[in-house]
């Protein structure tokens, strides 16, 4: 019956997608199946995780055809704990847009929202929990094309010219990864990530390292990685809060949990790995600086978004037990804290009616207190201090970069600092000018002060923010898992054997 | 593995091509691009899967099938192509009523800021700058 | 959808129920919706004969492609294409009055049943995606196998037809409502 745990979390949101598309015309039934098949694989996710840390790694054949010939679900603590915490923040980000949807234009009855956000969702459980390179490329596309429907819903100028931006980009990273598909098939004949760690291992080490490299670019663009992550701020900002956020806390890190499986169990890096420290140095320095330079929050958020997907890099190029560690930690905590802040944002827009800091009337702080207490303890989180989650993911990160024998290591440790701080200065501006002092005189488009806010979407955002904090309570237990989980990634031999299992 | 050369240098014009046409501005342009590349693409996996054989079906000998892995890879992937071409197809028909071409545009906000004064960055002169900004 | 407008060529066209050449019924439903001068007979006629041949065919991939070349993919787009040639010589009218259910509706049937057929086989303890099949003897001596996989495959064709007609009434109706402005 395990087997049935790994399946819940891809294949349940697919079947509430076909029956949300079945009941559009039903009063209420699109909202409840979305809530329901979320909520089923929150539960899931939970069950899931506990299993896994318990018994070790979950395996699921598809069909019963055994590996490499078969499909193949796996689900070790790496991906069970992704697929809890991107669980959380789906049910999050749909409880925040029905607040919003019902706020804006009252209950209506059909929307393309449901079906098209549960595929999103049934696309990154996929991609956490698949055992092979193709079934990862179908997961990515699952994502992005369920995607490219979101954020091209709604019909402005603004809108039409990011979603290009979007979607171009998006299909030549698919492409991309199709000609890599093709040329690691071409190299080893097999596609299974267990299979192909063995193969890949008598393949000629150059040609290891250009598939190694290819990878990279096609994570890359998908995961925002300077100097590919030019479109990311281009296009989050255009589309409703809602999909921003769930764009912002999952399509990135699916791409870093992809980078952290594929990086080690099929190429198997085992020392630091120079190519990826350097880009992820790059992209801490640009992004933070990119966030300082910036007027409109969203772009700001966005910016810091790209800067913080270094700090991941950062730890997964170290390669050493700590490093990675901290990056699954990280990376946990920044799923949540990103969206969260991006839904926080989009409340703060709605209550002003400008996204721009130039036009922002300031004094929400007084006029909002919860919501100026939740911006305040993102914003803390994000860059880090002590006590919440973003602290214990960074000393993590810290501690393996200072015990790394690199000279680099030291320096992305050195620069991790240095970019919290600008973290924190970027936030802190927003802090000042949109949630302190009085009510200046806003020339905001829209006077939106007096709408209440809805009950639904700060409690969206409580539950966002609230998972920071909670992370933070539980530290000791998360940081084990994380360990264990790390752990288990980096030793290569026991998920071959896990997946394959049977045959030696 | 035996190389079909003649598929080597069908793979490199299809591919210099399409990436020609992706960097174009014409939302019609990049969109041929980016069909072509999925066919060079979808004829990569053809020929990362070996020498042609008969179709894997059942009845016929096992010798004489060709590797269906690659086949049934790239049929996925000819779905996907598709399935996005129509969306991109659409997207550009409705820059073309919206904005009357299909231009790939930049970002304004990029340009805006790169033209902002370089004192931005603080509190105090944003303040000033709503004043002047407006 | 626009309505053709009266031109001299309508003078043209045999009219009246005393002309023996005129069919009582036209050809495909909606046919006469669009403008005189862009129809075609051959086209009609052809629509007409070959509409139902390639529905059967369809049908045909469908079952067959368990062992054989075919699949509910296949099967599916077989289908679509059927549809498409419908629209091709009638216009989106023809496709609404041809099919009265929501392209979408089938799409999520096609998706509901590919995933219930999926996760089903969890049930009796075997993986997901398993298969069974039933071999059947009836009476005149042939041997019939049903494989579960039948109703993945039946899944696949709704959703494909169901995503194919989806396209052709959002572009291709949009298209001409658009062009009926500037008209």
């Amino acid at each position: 019956m395990t087997g049935l745990l790994v399946a819940v979390p891809a294949l349940l949101p697919l079947l509430a997608a076909g029956v949300s598309l079945l009941v559009s015309r039903v009063r209420h039934a699109q909202r409840v199946v979305s809530g329901v098949a979320l909520g089923a694989v929150l539960v899931d996710a939970a069950v899931l995780l506990v299993v896994v840390d318990a018994n070790g790694t979950v395996v699921l054949r598809l069909g019963g055809y055994p590996p490499p010939a078969g499909i193949t679900l796996v689900a070790d603590r790496l991906s069970a704990l992704m697929v809890l915490v991107s669980a959380v923040v789906t049910i999050a980000v749909l409880l925040y847009a029905l607040g919003q949807r019902v706020a804006d234009h009252g209950p209506t009855v059909t929307t393309s929202f449901h079906p098209v956000y549960l595929v999103l969702s049934a696309g990154v459980m996929l991609a956490y929990l698949t055992g092979d390179l193709f079934t990862l490329f179908v997961a990515f596309e699952l994502m992005l094309t369920a995607s490219y429907v979101l954020i091209t819903r709604g019909v402005t100028a603004d809108r039409v010219r990011a979603a290009m931006t979007y979607v171009i980009t998006g299909l030549t990273s698919t492409l991309l990864f199709i000609t890599l598909i093709a040329l690691v098939y071409a190299a080893t004949g097999t596609v299974n990530f267990a299979d192909l760690g063995e193969k890949l291992a008598d393949v000629d080490p150059g040609m290891r390292g250009a598939l190694s490299l290819l990878f990279l670019t096609v994570i890359g663009i998908k995961a925002a990685i300077v100097p590919l992550h030019f479109w990311l701020p281009d296009s989050y900002p255009t589309a409703p809060a809602p999909v921003t956020a769930v764009f912002a806390g999952l399509l990135t890190k699916v791409g870093v949990y992809a980078l952290i499986r594929v990086q080690t169990a099929v190429f198997a890096h085992h020392d630091v790995w120079h190519v990826l420290l350097v880009a992820a140095l790059v992209t801490m320095l640009l992004g933070a600086l990119g966030a300082v330079a910036q007027d409109d929050v969203n772009r700001m958020l966005s910016f810091l978004l790209v800067s913080h997907i270094g700090y991941m890099l950062f730890g997964l190029g170290l390669f050493s037990k700590a490093g990675l560690t901290g990056a699954i930690l990280y990376a946990l905590h920044h799923i949540t804290v990103q969206a969260g802040l991006f839904l926080v944002l989009g409340l703060v827009a709605r209550h002003t009616g400008a996204t721009s800091l130039r036009r922002m009337p300031g004094g929400v702080a007084r006029q909002r207190p919860l919501l100026a207490t939740l911006f305040a303890i993102g914003a803390v989180n994000l860059a880090g201090l002590p006590p919440l989650s973003g602290f214990l993911a960074k000393v993590t990160l810290l501690r393996g970069g200072a015990a790394s024998d690199d000279e680099l290591g030291v320096v992305l440790a050195g620069a991790a600092v240095v970019v919290s701080f600008v973290t924190l200065y970027a936030l802190a501006r927003v802090w000042v000018i949109a949630f302190w002092g009085g009510a200046r005189e806003g020339d905001a488009d829209a006077e939106r002060s007096d709408a209440e806010l809805s009950p639904v979407m700060t409690t969206a955002c409580t539950l966002l923010i609230g998972a920071g904090v909670a992370m933070a309570a539980f530290a000791g237990p998360l940081s084990a898992v994380a360990d264990r989980a790390a752990t288990h990634v980096l030793d290569v031999t026991s998920y071959r054997s896990a997946v394959l299992g049977g045959q030696r | 593995m035996p190389i079909n050369t003649t598929l080597v240098v069908a793979l490199a014009v299809i591919y210099s091509a399409g990436f020609y046409l992706l960097m174009q501005r014409s939302l019609m342009r990049v969109l041929l691009g980016i069909v072509l590349v999925g066919h060079g693409a979808n004829l990569f996996l053809q020929a990362a899967g070996g020498p042609a054989g008969e179709p894997a079906t059942a009845g016929t000998p096992i010798g004489a099938v060709s590797d269906p892995l690659p086949q049934a890879m790239a049929l996925t992937a000819i779905v996907i192509t598709f399935a996005v071409t129509v969306l991109l197809l659409a997207l550009a028909y409705r820059s073309s009523v919206l904005l009357n071409d299909d231009e790939v545009r930049d970002d304004v906000e990029d340009r805006r800021i790169r033209q902002a004064p370089e004192s931005e960055d603080e509190p105090a002169s944003v303040i000033s700058l709503r004043e002047d900004g407006q | 959808m626009v309505r053709p407008m009266a031109s001299s060529s309508d003078r043209d066209v045999p009219q009246g129920p005393e002309d023996r050449d005129t069919p009582r019924q036209p050809w495909l439903l909606a046919v006469a919706e669009q403008p005189p001068l862009r129809r075609s007979v051959v086209l009609e006629v052809t629509a007409r004969a070959v509409f139902p041949t390639v529905l059967l065919l369809s049908v045909h991939l469908l079952f067959a492609g368990h062992y054989a070349l075919g699949g509910g993919f296949a099967g599916g787009l077989v289908a679509g294409l059927a549809f498409v040639l419908r629209y091709v010589v009638a216009g989106s009218a023809e496709l609404s009055s041809a099919v009265r259910i929501r392209p979408l509706a089938l799409t999520g049937a096609g998706l509901g049943l590919t995933t219930v057929v999926a996760l089903l086989p969890a049930a009796f303890g075997a993986p997901v995606l398993a298969s069974g099949s039933l071999t059947l003897h009836p009476p005149w001596g042939t041997e019939i196998t049903l494989s579960s996989n039948l109703a993945l495959d039946v899944g696949v064709y709704l959703l494909v037809l169901g995503a194919v007609l989806d396209l052709l009434r959002t572009l291709g109706a949009g298209v001409h409502a658009s062009e009926g402005e500037e008209e």
